[in-house]
C-alpha cells in the first residue's frame, strides 16, 4: 500500500512533474523566479494550497459532482460535472483567501514571509491543473492527498532551481536581446528537456 | 468615440505590448497545444472570446464590484464563459476538444484573463474593454499561430495536417516535443527586442572600471 502511494509521489514530481511536463503555472514560474528567496517562498505556498485543495476537489467531485453521485442523498441520475470549473476554482479561490486570513491571525511570520504570493496563487494554473489531473486519472482521496503534495513539490523543486540558474547567470555576457526574458524561456526549454528523460521510466 | 483611442488599444498589443514576450501572461495553458495549426487556431479562438466578453461583462458591472472580493468575482465571470466555450467545444467539435484536454478549462486561470480584467477593464468603459480584450487575444494569437506554423512545418512536415515540404524531407520530431516551443517564443523574443530596442531589460548591476587595473592611456603615452 505505502509503496503505491510512493509510486504516485515519485510519478507526480519527476516524470509527470506540473511545471516542467505539463507546464502549468508558467506565468509566474518566469516572472518570480529572479531571486531564489522568492521563489522558495513561493513554492511552499503552492505546495500548502495544492495540499488543501486538490483532496477538498476530489471530495467534491466524488460526492457531489459526478453522475449519480448525489445518490447518498437519495438523488438519482445527476450529472453536475459541467459545473467542475466554476466550483473548483471557487474552492481554491476560497481556500486561498481564508489561509491568508489564518495565517495573518496566528502565524504573523510566516504570513509576512508568503503575503505577497498568496493572491497570485488563485491564478496559478498549476493548481487548477492539479485538480482537474486528479480528475482525468479517477483518484481516491487517499491517492488525492499524495497526488496534490506532490504536484506542489515538483512545481516547487522546479522554480527553485530555475532560480538558482538565473541567479547563476546573472554575471553572464547574454546578447541584448535575449537579456531576461529570452534567456529565461530558453533555460526553461531545456530543463523540460531534461525532465523529459524521466519519461521512459515506469512504475 | 474617440476613434484613435479604440486603434490605439486593438493594435498596441500586437507587437509593442505583446501579451506574451512583454507582459508574460497568458503562457501557461498555451504551449502545449502548438504542435498542430488546427488545434492552435481553435484554442487561439476560444481564448479570444473568452477575454473579450470577459472584458465587456467586467467592465459593464465595474462600478458595483467591492473591492476586497473582486478577484471571486472576475473568476466567476471568466469561469461562466469559459464553461460556455467547453460545452460548446464539446458539442460541435469534440475530436479536437478531446485534443485539448484540460486546457480549455485552464483558460480560466489564463493570466492574461485576469490580467486584463484587473489592468484595464476594473477603469475604462465597457466598448473600449472589448476591444482590449480583442486586442489581446490577437496579440496572444499571433504568437501562438507563429509558434504552432514553425513546429508543424519544420516537425511534421504538413500544414494544418496536409503535406507541404518535398518528399526527401525528414520530419524534426525534436520540435513536436513540447519544450521546443520555449525555445521558439524565446527566439521570437530576442527577433522583436532586435527591433523594438524599448523592450530591452536593463542589467541589474553597472560594470565599473576596476580600481587597481593599470591606466592604459597612461602607459601608451610612455610607449
Amino acid at each position: 500500500m505505502l509503496e503505491h502511494y510512493l509510486n504516485i509521489f515519485i510519478t507526480t514530481v519527476f516524470i509527470e512533474n506540473i511545471a516542467l511536463s505539463l507546464f502549468l503555472g508558467m506565468c509566474t514560474f518566469i516572472a518570480i523566479s529572479k531571486k531564489i528567496d522568492a521563489a522558495f517562498g513561493l513554492g511552499i505556498a503552492v505546495i500548502v494550497v495544492c495540499l488543501i485543495t486538490v483532496p477538498l476537489n476530489n471530495l467534491i467531485y466524488n460526492y457531489i459532482l459526478r453522475e449519480d453521485a448525489l445518490s447518498w442523498a437519495g438523488l438519482e441520475g445527476t450529472n453536475l460535472e459541467f459545473v467542475e470549473l466554476i466550483s473548483y476554482i471557487g474552492v481554491i479561490a476560497a481556500s486561498v483567501q481564508i489561509l491568508e486570513m489564518f495565517l495573518d491571525k496566528y502565524v504573523p511570520a510566516l504570513y509576512n514571509a508568503l503575503g505577497q504570493f498568496l493572491p497570485l496563487i488563485t491564478v496559478n494554473c498549476a493548481i487548477l491543473g492539479a485538480s482537474l489531473f486528479m480528475v482525468e486519472k479517477d483518484l481516491m482521496f487517499g491517492e488525492s492527498v499524495v497526488y496534490g503534495f506532490g504536484a506542489g513539490f515538483g512545481w516547487a523543486l522546479a522554480i527553485v532551481v530555475l532560480a538558482g540558474i538565473r541567479e547563476k547567470l546573472k554575471y553572464s555576457d547574454i546578447p541584448d536581446g535575449l537579456k531576461g526574458l529570452g534567456t529565461t524561456f530558453i533555460i526553461v526549454g531545456l530543463m523540460s528537456f531534461g525532465f523529459m528523460s524521466f519519461g521512459g521510466i515506469s512504475l | 468615440m474617440n476613434l484613435k483611442r479604440y486603434q490605439e488599444v486593438i493594435l498596441k498589443p500586437l507587437i509593442d505590448e505583446n501579451p506574451i514576450t512583454l507582459q508574460i501572461l497568458g503562457i501557461c495553458s498555451a504551449l502545449a497545444v502548438t504542435n498542430n495549426l488546427t488545434v492552435t487556431l481553435v484554442m487561439c479562438v476560444a481564448v479570444i472570446s473568452v477575454i473579450s466578453f470577459s472584458n465587456l461583462f467586467i467592465s459593464l458591472i465595474r462600478n458595483y464590484i467591492p473591492s476586497s472580493i473582486r478577484i471571486i468575482v472576475q473568476m466567476t465571470i471568466i469561469a461562466s464563459l469559459v464553461i460556455v466555450v467547453d460545452e460548446l467545444l464539446k458539442a460541435y467539435d469534440y475530436e479536437t476538444s478531446k485534443r485539448l484536454s484540460v486546457f480549455v478549462g485552464l483558460i480560466i486561470t489564463n493570466c492574461i484573463v485576469m490580467g486584463r480584467a484587473e489592468a484595464f477593464a476594473m477603469k475604462e468603459k465597457p466598448l473600449l474593454s472589448f476591444f482590449d480584450g480583442l486586442g489581446n487575444g490577437i496579440g496572444y494569437s499571433l504568437i501562438l499561430i507563429g509558434v504552432a506554423f514553425i513546429r508543424e512545418l519544420f516537425g511534421a512536415g504538413t500544414l494544418f495536417g496536409i503535406d507541404v515540404m518535398p518528399e526527401w524531407y525528414m520530419g524534426n520530431n525534436l520540435l513536436l516535443l513540447p519544450p521546443s516551443s520555449f525555445i521558439i517564443i524565446g527566439l521570437f523574443i530576442w527577433l522583436i527586442r532586435s527591433f523594438k530596442p524599448a523592450q530591452l531589460e536593463e542589467d541589474d548591476y553597472d560594470v565599473s572600471i576596476h580600481s587597481t587595473a593599470p591606466n592604459l592611456t597612461k602607459r601608451d603615452l610612455n610607449a
